[in-house]
């Protein structure tokens, strides 16, 4: 197999039940909480912490099995680590920096691939300098070149860019992105900053309290989030509740009961008529209707409520809109700057949403066995949820009888 | 002047420093680094000779290292002559207690590296004897220069644990501090205070000299 494959396993001191892949290429981000369990994971698979159960395997060459009695020491693995404190060698230069991981290289060709590097993270010129001399934007980039120096099997990165002020940053997410062309290792980014895992991961795992709660694309996840503990983790707007209300085998559309008010949901239903669900619609699928000439409303599960806030954020207005049904469950979109001016939104007008059908995700309630919520079986979301957004093991059970 | 009793204390503290230069890298840096239990009964120990009275002190180790003890034996049967009353017990007894200027200041210095330094070294490669030659020490220097520099003069200056020791046999273990007093004993002033000032200037030297060095290892290291 090729690519990193991690599992990990353990109660005390830290719980951790994490399941991680990642091709040769691929951009995997662990988002999640401080205290989530992101940069543990990220030490284990360096060598620098050591689980009580888990297994760590490059490439097929196994750098940890705990059932195996294997554990490669940190030096021996084929690792970059870009540190969140970058830990450059406070007494060395750049150049000597990056070459102080080039041990295993003849001397001779040391300094040349070592100066090769800067210029490749655009340091070319400073090479002379200590960290010290640095800002902290070009000490990160000494610290990618230090990590890819040693021409590793997998790169990891911890928080790379929280240390950064925020015009560097954006500077450095091209840069990365950019770099990601010339590397074909897998690259494991840890980072809280969900905006961030979206811009630059290709794939994206959720963790809370040592546990992978989903992986998928950036946006399955944000749009198809496995559980209400993911849509709350990824801080996703419009998480409601509602119950199941009847099925339309015909049409493939599930109804759904949202205080009172039906909504039609494009596929099966995740669970039995008059369970509770917790649903979502995301920003993307909340649209505001024209309010000189309302048009489709009957079909397209219409909102109808009174506009409470706009927020003008550069050419986007941020809307909240408190339906009249519910008023209490404002309901989160945005619209282009131009499309709320046309339309007259302000504070306090009546106005009518979409919430279009395919856009309603369904989640349904944990199991028994609590499988659903600890997303195993799961980990292949990536794969099916294009397909087919029946989720939890009753869904699966309906689906195979 | 007294120059074989000087000769004899730059040897003593000299040979000390060396023998404490590998001992208190590795006592401090598994103190640094290492998490046990019991931990603070190692640190005590190694403080003790800070706190016990020299005399006290200096009666245990005679005790440890005489005739009847079994390392006082095991000396006698190796080398054929006793540790007491001899440069080398002298020198072990030296070793001892200056353990806590050599370790204590090693230690710090240890502590003082961030821990993801020592991590980032072992991703990029370096086994843990590299890490040791290439980071660590690098690092540590200037706290290692001043633990040295601690036992050198403190050495030179220790009076008690030495006499109880060593006793005073000139050529052997006379060394400048118990010569000075021996002079002052004999009423011999002028040769006490030739000695006396020598001592002096000297320590003072090297102080200074090891305080200008170390700034610029700091200032090296930025």
């Amino acid at each position: 197999m090729r690519g990193l494959e991690v599992e990990l396993e353990q109660a005390a001191p830290i719980p951790l039940a994490a399941r991680l892949a990642c091709a040769p290429g691929e951009l995997a981000a662990l988002v999640g909480p401080s205290g989530s369990g992101k940069t543990t994971i990220l030490r284990t698979i360096a060598g620098l912490y050591a689980p009580a159960r888990g297994r760590v395997a490059v490439d097929g060459t196994v750098w940890l099995d705990t059932a195996a009695r294997i554990a490669v020491p940190p030096h021996r693995r084929r690792v970059g680590l870009v540190f969140q404190s970058y830990a450059l060698f406070p007494h060395m230069s750049a150049l000597e920096n990056v070459a102080a991981a080039m041990g295993d290289r003849p001397r001779a060709e040391r300094a040349a691939r070592a100066r090769e590097l800067l210029r490749l993270v655009h340091l070319d010129g400073l090479e002379a300098r200590k960290p010290a001399e640095l800002s902290g934007g070009q000490q990160q980039r000494v610290a990618v070149a230090r990590a890819l120096a040693r021409e590793p099997a997998v790169l990891l990165l911890d928080e790379p860019f929280s240390a950064v002020d925020r015009a560097t940053r954006e500077r450095l997410y091209r840069e990365i992105a950019e770099l990601r062309r010339v590397l074909s290792m897998p690259v494991v980014l840890v980072t809280h900053d969900l905006e961030e895992a979206m811009l630059l991961a290709d794939r994206l795992t959720v963790l809370h309290r040592g546990r992978t709660l989903q992986t998928g694309t950036p946006l399955e996840v944000t749009t198809r989030p496995a559980s209400p503990e993911v849509a709350r983790l990824v801080d996703l707007a419009n998480l409601f509740e509602g119950r199941i209300a009847g099925f339309e085998p015909a049409r493939a559309l599930t109804r759904l009961d949202w205080r009172g008010r039906l909504l039609e949901v494009r596929g099966p239903a995740p669970a039995s008529v008059g369970t509770a669900v917790t649903w979502i619609v995301p920003d993307g699928f909340v649209i505001l209707h024209r309010r000189d000439r309302p048009s489709r409303g009957e079909y397209e599960n219409p909102i109808p409520g009174r506009i409470e806030q706009m927020l003008a954020l550069g050419q986007t207005a941020r809307l909240t809109l408190r339906p009249d049904h519910a008023p209490e469950l404002p309901i989160r979109f945005s619209v282009p700057l131009h499309v709320a001016r046309r339309n007259g939104i302000e504070p306090g007008v009546a106005a009518t949403v979409s919430l279009l059908d395919e856009g309603i995700h369904l989640m349904a309630p944990p199991a028994a066995d609590d499988r659903s919520a600890r997303g195993e079986g799961r980990q292949d979301g990536a794969q099916d949820a294009g397909q087919d957004r029946e989720q939890g093991p009753r869904a699966r059970e309906r689906r195979a009888r | 002047m007294d120059w074989v009793a000087l000769r004899l204390s730059l040897e003593l503290a000299g040979l000390t420093v060396l023998l404490l230069l590998p001992i208190g890298i590795a006592l401090g840096r598994f103190l640094a680094y290492r998490a046990m239990r019991g931990k603070e009964i190692l640190e005590a120990l190694v403080a003790l000779p800070l706190v016990l009275p020299p005399t006290v002190f200096g009666y245990y180790l005679l005790v440890a290292f005489g005739a009847a003890s079994p390392l006082g034996r095991a000396w006698q049967a190796l080398f054929d002559r006793p540790l007491v009353f001899t440069f080398e017990g002298l020198l072990l007894a030296s070793v001892i207690f200056n353990l806590p200027f050599a370790v204590q200041p090693m230690q710090r210095a240890f502590e003082a590296i961030a821990p993801d330094l020592r991590a980032a070294a072992a991703c990029c490669g370096m086994s843990p004897w590299r890490v040791l030659l290439r980071i660590e020490l690098p690092l540590a220097w200037p706290g290692i220069l001043t633990a040295l520099v601690l036992a050198f003069a403190h050495t030179l200056g220790e009076f008690g644990i030495v006499l109880m020791v060593g006793g005073a046999i000139p050529g052997e273990t006379e060394t400048i501090a118990i010569a000075i007093y021996d002079r002052v004993q004999a009423f011999d002033d002028r040769a006490a205070a030739q000695m006396a000032m020598f001592l002096l200037v000297f320590s003072l030297a090297t102080i200074a000299v090891t305080f200008f060095a170390s700034r610029r290892v700091g200032r090296r290291l930025g």
